[in-house]
């Protein structure tokens, strides 16, 4: 304390500031410019905004609520809902902004907001912020401060110099590290849940994966889709285009989560799981005809109400398409076997090798059971019927893949073309691709379609991985004769270059520019444009209503005949999913048709 | 206690001789205090419970909070405690950010209360100084982080964001201005003012036994000759890159606090200008994934800070699930505010009770959470 300077007159310093412009009070009134990062009032770009809640997911002080706007319609991957903030419950800590699926939510520097109303205090953020002025943007997200996590895991898979030797499946599937951090990127938005056809409960079923809680998991996907080992390989996964983190960053890979979920519940566990040790029965039967997806989601929920199915169909093994189009590498058989293995166990009834129409009518099933679901599918491969489709050496690529899946041996050549563009074309090229590798040590095929390539409706993937296993696209090409040599073998595809596919109605009506020709030598043509069903057994005996080619069916997918219904394929779709629904809309509707509900 | 000669009265919360919402319930005789109580609690947010209901990322919004003085130390160990059950790395270049905000808050923290301690003696043209060049300091917190006060800046992982080059431009001239102007000024108008010194010396004082019993620390354990203190005894963030000295004093007072006060903030603009320098590029956020689902495994750590007044520490406890299931804040000032106020505030003369209470640092808000 000696040593303390001091003296009365020090303070005397301060006078100095008598001179000096005052550092607070101004006058006139200067404005404060905020800086700019400042966290300032909200703005919105509310048509980028797609309404996925995640900014009121983060909200700290439970500031945002979702709102209805009336003039923002609910369409594929978006809510009609936006976010409004409370600002006497805001903090103004910029999480919402940090964690904005779609970078639509932005801070203005704007933080002056004088008013005698507190109900006014509560906006929807738009344009413009509380205020209705241009202010200049303030705190912005970048890539440290944002909160999600954009980069999609990995999915290991065979190289093509390994695929093209075997029909093993390609994708390898996820470890429990990698399952668990893909799982963790999912912000819980439910804008999937929105698009799928079966409205699956994704979300939480990832939640489950996350929580390593497969059991859960399982429960919540069988809610709505008991065939996941098939969907969790080869479903469209709409879900993945619409997932809210597409926007930023790559979509949480919703499908081989569901893969990895049911591939690593035990199927003697199932039952156990899923509460179907016991079934109280109640005496009805239902007829399902046709063992594919759309009729063995009807057989699974229908057994679980207690009914007694009986599944007829044509072919030797239950999975309609699935087991007979779909490849091996790309769905294999002890993935399906599963699935179907477990809707057996429920007790389910299955007749193989009998057609109905042939074997016996559907008028007899009508009387044996108390309802009939039909699910036949689309099984008939169309034809081009250009000059020479008629020769031996002409193929529909849905008989050869059905051969294939039977383990028959199927006629390859050295030299094959494919004609189509879409993922029935890709699963055949690519089969015969393995075929004839194994048989003559290398890959010869041509795959032309009508569609050039940004418009050809295969899966961008299977294109992709076509080529890597060496087959040779020819887009926007159309069919114009095969020529025949005189021994009835083939000598070339011709085609010329197709201008247009759809017109200006999108009505399929290609044109062809006649002066353009190409050429490809071949000794085997594979037809792959489509397919037709073969409804006769119901058109025979009864009249019912059709929407263009396919039967119209209501919501509980019954048709214009009560104790008929219809579904997959012959119905809608066309795709696994669809069929699916359809199946399970199906017992929903029989049920509360045999409880004269309906 | 003879009723008729004791007064008893309610020092606060309401009054501007306490720092913060806090109130000293005290008995006097003549103008002595004989007994006192804290009254204290009138802060109570139940942050600690807010925090078991929310998400680990939502917590970074809630923490600054907790003191109000200085709100980053709170973001600090939030996320010191995090990334110690998570075993998780900080970049080096988000370490040396983390230590210029947390010394730009030690500034202004101390300028702050040097002010409010000068308030506590009626010199008001200091409070006014202090309130002031806190407010450019703001000014520099709100061009790093978007906010003046709560800044949010600080997160497990690093920092919310990089600075950039002309803010440290900026820093380094207020840095400037403190040490050549303003501090000067301080020193003469208030450090050499004899009213001060008269007011401070002697007063308030806290012996070093008393400060360990207590388990207090800062200016109170250093005014004891003790230099106790984290930054160099414990390093974290930066601290081990830097050099600089540890002021103490020799007689407890609250006189030797204050001028600890003043010296710790020349230190700091030391430490600021070392690490502007030495700053190394780099990225300033380790990827922890999807902000909505931070998951630590199970486990338990304590982890502590140099704040202004002393050891802030948080002890969490995680059970591997997506919230923290504990977090307890051990404030610096916890010790002083609830139990000194009893043991050692009785003798004071009323007029010293401001001086009591401003110089020992007492923070309510850090120990009513």
């Amino acid at each position: 304390m000696a040593n303390d300077k001091k003296s009365i007159f020090s303070p005397v310093t301060a006078f100095k500031n008598l001179v000096k412009k005052p550092e607070t009070v101004r006058y006139p009134a200067e404005s404060n410019d905020a800086a700019k990062r400042y966290r300032g009032f909200h703005i919105n770009d509310l048509e980028d905004c797609i309404g996925c809640s995640t900014c009121q997911e983060v909200c700290v002080n439970d500031a945002i609520s979702m709102v209805e706007m009336l003039d923002v319609p609910a369409e594929e991957g978006q809510r009609s809902e936006r976010p409004q903030i409370d600002y006497g419950r805001c903090c103004w800590c910029g999480l919402c902004v940090d964690v904005c699926t779609t970078g639509s939510l932005e801070m203005s520097r704007d933080y002056s907001y004088i008013e005698i109303d507190p109900d006014s205090f509560i906006v929807t953020p738009a344009e413009k912020d509380i205020n209705q002025v241009d202010h200049p943007l303030g705190y912005l997200r970048d890539e440290h401060s944002d909160l999600l996590d954009l980069k999609r895991i990995d999915m290991e898979m065979l190289e093509p110099e390994e695929r093209i030797n075997s029909f093993i499946e390609i994708v390898e599937g996820f470890s429990k590290e990698q399952a668990e951090k893909e799982a963790s990127r999912c912000v819980e938005c439910e804008i999937c849940t929105d698009t799928c056809p079966a409205s699956m409960n994704i979300p939480q079923y990832i939640r489950g994966i996350f929580d390593d809680d497969l059991e859960e998991s399982l429960e919540q996907i069988y809610e709505d889709n008991p065939l996941p080992e098939i969907c969790g390989r080869v479903c469209t996964h709409t879900c993945e285009g619409v997932c809210a983190i597409s926007h930023r960053g790559e979509a949480v890979s919703i499908r081989w989560l569901k893969r990895y979920a049911v591939d690593n519940v035990d199927s003697a566990d199932y039952k156990k799981v899923l509460g179907t040790e016991k079934i109280e029965q109640n005496n009805k039967k239902v007829a399902v005809v046709g063992a594919g997806p759309a009729g063995l989601s009807a057989a699974h929920y229908l057994s679980v109400m207690g009914y007694q199915i009986t599944v007829y169909d044509s072919k030797e093994k239950a999975g309609g398409m699935m087991r007979y189009g779909i490849p091996e590498y790309r769905l294999p058989y002890d993935a399906l076997d599963k699935d179907i293995n477990y809707i057996k166990s429920l007790g389910v009834d299955f007749v193989f090798n009998t057609r109905i129409g042939e074997n016996i009518t559907l008028d007899e099933l009508h009387e044996q059971y108390d309802a009939v679901f039909a699910a036949t599918g689309l099984h008939n491969g169309r034809s081009t019927r250009v000059p020479g489709t008629d020769n031996n050496n002409v193929y529909q690529a849905v008989n050869l893949l059905a051969d294939i899946a039977r383990g028959k041996e199927v006629p390859v050549t050295r030299n094959l073309v494919v004609i189509g563009g879409g993922n029935v074309a890709m699963d055949i090229a690519r089969s015969m691709a393995r075929i004839q590798m194994d048989k003559y040590g290398e890959v010869n095929i041509t795959v032309t379609s009508l569609e050039t390539e940004d418009i050809m409706p295969a899966d961008q993937e299977e294109i992709e991985e076509a080529r890597e296993e060496g087959i040779v696209f020819k887009p926007g090409r159309g069919p114009k004769e095969i020529e025949v040599n005189e021994d009835g073998t083939l000598a070339q595809l011709c085609t010329n270059c197709c201008v247009s596919v759809f017109d200006e109605e999108m009505n399929f009506s290609p044109t062809f520019d006649d002066s353009d020709i190409e050429n490809y030598e071949c000794d085997m043509v594979i037809e792959a444009i489509g397919q037709g069903g073969d409804n006769s057994y119901i058109d025979d005996q009864f009249e019912i209503e059709y929407a263009g080619p396919r039967i119209k069916i209501n919501d509980y997918s019954q048709t214009s005949v009560d104790w008929l219904f219809a579904g997959g394929d012959i119905a809608l779709g066309p795709d696994v999913i669809t069929a699916i629904k359809t199946g399970h809309d199906a017992a929903v509707g029989i049920d509360m048709y045999l409880n004269d509900e309906l | 206690m003879d009723k008729s000669t004791q007064t008893e009265i309610f020092f606060g919360p309401n009054h501007p001789g306490v720092p913060g919402n806090y109130g000293i319930n005290y008995n006097f005789e003549g103008d002595t205090v004989t007994a006192a109580e804290a009254n204290a609690g009138h802060l109570h947010r139940g942050f600690e419970k807010l925090m078991e209901e929310r998400i680990w990322i939502k917590n970074t919004a809630l923490v600054p909070r907790i003191c109000v003085e200085e709100p980053d130390i709170n973001e600090m160990v939030y996320a010191m405690g995090f990334e110690a059950i998570g075993e998780i790395e900080v970049p080096r270049r988000a370490d040396y950010i983390r230590s210029i905000i947390l010394e730009l808050a030690r500034i202004q923290g101390h300028i702050f209360s040097i002010g409010g301690n000068a308030a506590g003696i009626g010199q008001y043209t200091i409070m006014n100084w202090g309130t002031l060049t806190r407010d450019y300091i703001l000014d520099i917190f709100e061009e790093i982080t978007g906010a003046r006060v709560y800044h949010i800046y600080i997160r497990p992982g690093g920092v919310r964001q990089d600075i950039e080059a002309e803010t440290f431009a900026k820093i380094l001239d207020l840095m400037n201005e403190l040490e050549n102007e303003r501090f000067p000024d301080l020193e003469k108008t208030l450090f050499e003012n004899p009213n001060a010194q008269k007011r401070w010396q002697g007063k308030a004082v806290i012996t070093k036994e008393e400060a360990i019993e207590m388990g207090a620390t800062g200016p109170v354990l250093r005014a004891n000759g003790v230099p106790h203190d984290l930054r160099k005894m414990m390093p974290y963030a930066a601290y081990d890159d830097v050099e600089f000295e540890v002021p103490t004093g020799d007689n407890g007072d609250a006189w030797d606090r204050i001028k600890i006060a003043r010296d710790d903030m020349l230190q700091s603009i030391k430490i600021i200008r070392q690490l502007i320098n030495k700053i190394p590029d780099g990225p300033v956020q380790t990827d922890l994934g999807n902000g909505l689902k931070y998951r630590i495994p199970k486990g338990d750590a304590y982890v502590k800070i140099e704040s202004k007044r002393g050891e802030y520490g948080y002890y969490m406890v995680s059970d591997g699930s997506l919230k923290p299931y504990r977090v307890h804040v051990r404030g610096a000032s916890t010790p002083l505010g609830l139990y000194g106020v009893r043991e050692y505030l009785p003798g004071t003369r009323i007029a010293d009770v401001p001086v009591w209470a401003k110089s020992l640092g007492i923070c309510p808000p850090e120990f009513d959470r």
